[in-house]
């Protein structure tokens, strides 16, 4: 058997079994989306997809039919033309009108895209380092805000633990939209760009520090949608999942109303004195969410320093305070003030000086973190 | 040096060498080199993405291999090959005895390798090497860059003054060194390629030189030029980078072009279809990619009529694109037609390239675009159209004229072996990616979700693959150099045209000193 | 032709050269201007003029209201308390509206901010028109103290029939120890 045939072999089976292989368990192409948007995009995708098949078959054809019957080896002789102004002027004009076949739809698209009026609800998007953080914009200045962090464990991330169904793709609390109703999300940046996407809605603007971007989607079946971050925004780039739940109107009243109460609940605990098991537990929670991506899920270290036996945890309460609300700047360590409400900032304070063989016995409360706020 | 001695002796021959023979040489080996040390981040990101979770090194570090991949490849590896090739057969193919300006012929190479060290170095540096891509985008590559960006910005300034040297060289070149008789319109493709690449090159490589150097007033200077907060704008930076950076794909494209117009009519024996026609499509791809640099940018909230605009003159491009893959394939027709390696890698080329500009139609179209945007699928279009279209053609070329070069010809069957094997690696590696970009995933992630898993574990294979074969290709160029067989010919194969093949092979260090006579009828191939 | 010299390679090699010079300067006395001016016409990225508005015309448009929504963002570090007096505001186009944006600096220190605004959708950033805002300066604040910023707009009788909402956004950034002036740094 000589080289040819091997090399031949190969490629066959390649074309033959690879996709078959392939096709039967993973998605291969676009998301066809759920909302009208995205279905119009997905039909595009496809014709355009379509005409490229054609016109790459009848080129390959005719390629091919040139190597197979036009080879020296057959004793052929080469004929000699090298010009003709009619084929070249056919060759030039046939491609312009597919291409205006192209642009028309594509136009349609677009502009039904940039249409955000008349939305019902309107939703601020911002890109942090790394994280999503979503405020609901109330007529009354009532605004719900929350964060949208990761929710997968450093764990899964690092394979100590078997990896979940959503890796990499689920947060600790979604973003909740009402379906059939037009939402208007209004997207910018805290820190550097990042881009806001979900397939299967559509949806993907740039979040762009200083500046307000907008993006709209109508959602007409209840589900859950995942999507990523698409724009590099520093080293966990990877790791700042979105995840929206299209629910149904009176599940998204129950779910703001909700939200309501508890920032109310929130602002009245940070009233209160918590005991140290309370705070070390929810300490730990936020400590996963937050804090193990950079310092390790041991507080060993990674990215930011190690927690375990760190100066600043054994040291001062004030000055790990300092660190924790305002951050420290000129590196990845982040104001973490207004991301975290009091209570959670006690708690993880309090987590970090008494976890990882830190046995400070400090127990610092909701109050503290108020008072150091206000100096 | 004198007009008949022959090369200096000893390291000197190198370091104040102005032939263009000996540069020519030099930047090829350098670019080569650069190629492998970029195919080594790229093993390493492959490596790394061949299974999900966090498997070998910190996302850190994985974003440092993402930017010093593409920074090394596109400005280290590819268009220093290009400009090695330009140095070794345009004064060949126009009849010159030498490079117009040897001398800044020999700077514009030699301050290459410390530009080059200085940014490698940057990987030892406290905060590591820049993580923020090879299109580093402000703010991250400004307000949040590690403190290495410095001797990054310096890097770019050097490696662009290299090339504007380098171009302007090749434009004074075509321009007067032509021997009498070579006129515009008879000069081989490559040539013709060459020169509005080098005019894209000078218009374009200060404009990136533009855009460090505000980034490092903006880092160092206290100015906000792409900062919101003084007054600035971090969308402005993605302007300034992509009117540099659309223009710059055509320059790594377009010599690529002129290497496979020379080669397919060599081994059809047939001419080129369409001279002038691709010489006015060459003209005006170059044109058009001036007007066209925010296709890349549709997702950070332009005007709709801004959208529309480069919409449309994007898909233009489709047009004088087409024209040429049609005049590849017209010469083809009814000529009769061999495979030798040279020839493989251009039928490799011409398929992939195809796929390629197939992908980047698509691409156009700004609503779809909203979906393929930042997601493998654009990996999978650009390493179609860099890797298939430009590195396929750069290796054409070294087969092609690799006995030229050397006097020695290399040895057919490892030739065929290091085709079909960089062939099948190369899609395996790069076409599974436009499944996942579809499905999703976005670029420049170190790790991904399990839906992913199996087409990232093919791709990285067929990485692994594609990268053992530039070592095929190093061994081939080797042995030919030490043990390849003498050729005795001028001309090699047997349907070349151009003035190359009318010098004795290996061609001497010094060639038409006295300009050769233009046959008006084959000038060009 | 014009010759920069009698040599003909180097006549082209110096042309090249002031071409490549010319490019670079291009870069910074051509495009960041024309950006900026482009900007500032078709609302790019939202932006408005930083300059205040000269009101030519008080004919009210009492046939239709807009509604102006406010949106506040700090930037990174920023530590201070900023967000509008009032959420949003129901105008008819060609009046003038009063509103005002408050901010508290909370720290110990004496800081300095600077807030951008932005305009979504982008298109109607050309009809928004701001007889005083207190973004055209930046805005020292004492460590410990409260303020009230003062904006003043007219929007556009010409504002395209389809716009109803406007939402302008002001993202606070810390500039404490930056260029004074951001006029200087930008342009």
């Amino acid at each position: 058997m000589n080289f040819k045939t091997v090399a031949k072999a190969c490629v066959v089976s390649l074309l033959v079994s690879g996709p078959t292989w392939a096709l039967a368990q993973n998605q291969i192409n676009m998301a066809k989306g759920v909302t009208e948007v995205g279905a119009q995009i997905y039909g595009l995708h496809m014709l355009i997809f379509w005409i490229c098949a054609v016109i790459g078959v009848a080129v390959f054809a005719v390629m091919f039919y040139s190597i197979i019957y036009h080879r020296k080896s057959r004793g052929v002789t080469p004929a000699q033309f090298h010009d003709s102004t009619q084929v070249e002027i056919i060759w030039t004009i046939i491609p312009f009108l597919i291409l205006i076949g192209m642009a028309v739809p594509a136009t349609s698209t677009l502009l039904e895209v940039y249409n955000t009026d008349d939305a019902e609800i309107d939703i601020l998007i911002t890109g942090y380092q790394w994280k999503w953080k979503y405020e609901y914009l109330d007529e009354q200045g009532d605004n719900v805000v929350f964060f949208s962090n990761l929710a997968t464990s450093q764990e899964e991330i690092y394979n100590t633990d078997a990896k979940g169904a959503n890796y990499l793709l689920s947060v600790d609390e979604p973003m909740v939209i009402p379906v059939d109703t037009k939402v208007r999300f209004l997207v910018t940046a805290n820190d550097v760009i990042h881009s806001w996407w979900v397939p299967e809605l559509a949806v993907k603007r740039d979040a762009i520090p200083g500046f307000i971007n907008e993006a709209w989607t109508k959602v007409p079946t209840e589900g859950v949608y995942r999507g990523q971050c698409t724009e590099l925004c520093g080293a966990y780039h990877g790791f700042m999942p979105i995840e929206v739940h299209a629910v149904s109107r009176e599940e998204y009243d129950a779910w703001l109303a909700a939200k309501r109460s508890e920032k109310v609940a929130q602002t009245a605990a940070a009233q209160q004195a918590l005991g140290f098991e309370e705070l070390m537990a929810s300490g730990e929670a936020v400590y996963r969410a937050q804090c193990s991506a950079c310092h390790g899920a041991q507080g060993e270290g990674g990215v930011g320093n190690a927690i375990a036996g760190s100066a600043i945890a054994l040291g001062e309460v004030a000055k790990h305070l300092e660190v924790g609300i305002k951050g420290v700047a000129g590196t990845a360590m982040q104001a973490f003030g207004g991301q975290l409400s009091d209570v959670d900032m006690a708690a993880v304070i309090t987590y970090q000086r008494n976890a990882f063989g830190n046995n400070t016995g400090d127990i610092v409360q909701p109050a503290d973190v108020v008072n150091h706020k206000q100096g | 040096m004198g007009a008949h001695h022959g090369p200096a002796k000893g390291m000197s021959r190198w370091l104040l060498t102005t032939n263009h023979k000996d540069i020519g040489t030099m930047y090829l080996w350098f670019s080569f080199a650069m190629f492998i040390l970029g195919g080594a981040f790229a093993m390493v990101i492959r490596a790394e993405l061949f299974q999900p979770g966090m498997q070998l090194v910190e996302p850190g570090f994985f974003n440092q291999m993402t930017t010093l991949h593409g920074l090394v490849m596109v400005f280290g590896a590819i268009m220093p090959s290009f400009v090695g090739l330009a140095n070794w057969m345009i004064p060949m193919m126009i009849g010159a005895p030498d490079m117009a300006l040897p001398r800044m012929n020999n700077w514009s190479f030699w301050i290459l390798p410390p530009s080059f060290l200085m940014l490698a170095s940057t990987l030892f540096m406290e905060g590591g090497a820049p993580a923020f891509g090879w299109t580093f985008y402000a703010p991250l590559s400004t307000t949040y860059a590690p403190p290495s960006v410095t001797f990054f910005i310096f890097a770019i300034h050097i490696l662009g003054v290299s090339s504007i040297m380098g171009s302007i060289n090749i434009i004074a070149t075509v321009m007067n060194m032509r021997a009498p008789g070579m006129s515009y319109m008879k000069m081989p493709l490559f040539v013709w390629t060459w020169l509005i690449t080098a005019f894209l090159l000078v218009a374009v490589m200060p404009v990136l030189a533009g855009a460090v150097t505000m980034m490092l007033m903006d880092i160092h200077f206290g100015t906000s030029f792409f900062s919101a907060a003084g007054g600035g704008d971090p969308v402005l930076f993605q302007h300034v980078f992509w009117f540099f950076g659309h223009p710059e794909v055509y320059i790594i494209i377009l010599p690529a072009f002129g290497v496979v117009s020379q080669i397919i009519p060599a081994f059809s024996r047939k001419p080129l279809f369409g001279y002038a026609s691709m010489v006015y499509a060459t003209a005006s791809i170059a044109l058009l990619s001036f007007i066209v640099w925010a296709h890349h940018m549709y997702t950070v909230g332009m005007p709709v009529a801004g959208e529309l605009f480069f919409m449309y003159a994007t898909m233009l491009i489709a047009v004088p694109t087409g024209v040429k893959v049609f005049n590849w394939i017209t010469t083809m027709w009814r000529g009769a037609l061999s495979f030798e390696t040279p020839m493989l890698f251009c039928l490799g080329f011409l398929v992939l390239f195809t796929l390629g500009g197939f992908t980047g139609l698509m691409l156009s179209i700004a609503p779809a675009d909203f979906q393929y945007h930042d997601t493998y699928f654009v990996v999978a279009h650009f390493h179609y159209v860099m890797v298939a279209g430009a590195v396929f053609s750069m290796t054409a070329a070294v087969y092609y004229w690799i006995p030229k070069w050397t006097g020695r010809m290399y040895s057919e069957s490892m030739g065929r072996i290091h085709f079909w094997v960089s062939f099948i690696g190369f899609n395996i590696a790069f076409f599974p990616q436009h499944f996942v970009g579809l499905a999703g995933m976005p670029r420049r992630i170190p790790d991904y979700s399990l839906q992913f898993a199996d087409f990232n574990m093919m791709s990285s294979i067929g990485a692994f693959i594609y990268g053992a074969s530039q070592l095929l290709f190093l061994y081939n160029v080797i042995v030919t150099i030490v043990a390849g067989e003498k050729v005795g010919e001028d001309k090699i194969w047997d349907g070349a045209e151009g003035l190359e093949w009318t010098v004795p092979c290996p061609a001497p260090y010094h060639t038409f000193e006295v300009p050769p006579k233009i046959d008006a009828v084959s000038a060009h191939a | 032709m014009f010759r920069l010299s009698q040599h003909p390679t180097i006549d082209t090699a110096s042309k090249l050269v002031a071409v490549s010079i010319a490019m670079f300067a291009f870069v910074f006395v051509v495009m960041v201007p024309l950006y900026n001016v482009l900007c500032d016409a078709l609302g790019i990225n939202g932006k408005t003029s930083d300059e205040a508005y000269i009101a030519i015309s008080t004919e009210v448009d009492v046939s239709r209201a807009i509604t102006v929504q406010f949106v506040t963002s700090n930037n990174n570090e920023m530590p201070w308390g900023f967000k509008p007096s009032v959420p949003m505001m129901t105008v008819n186009p060609g009046a003038a509206n009063d509103t005002v944006f408050l901010a508290a600096n909370g720290t110990n220190e004496a800081m300095v901010a600077q807030a951008i605004p932005s305009i979504s959708p982008s298109r109607a950033a050309e009809y928004f028109h701001k007889t005083e805002c207190f973004c055209f300066n930046q805005q020292p604040l004492d460590a410990n103290s409260s303020t009230q910023m003062p904006l003043q707009f007219i929007v556009d009788q010409a504002l395209p029939r389809d716009i109803k909402t406007i939402t302008l956004s002001y993202t606070l950034f810390d500039v404490t120890g930056m260029v004074a002036d951001k006029k200087v740094a930008a342009r």
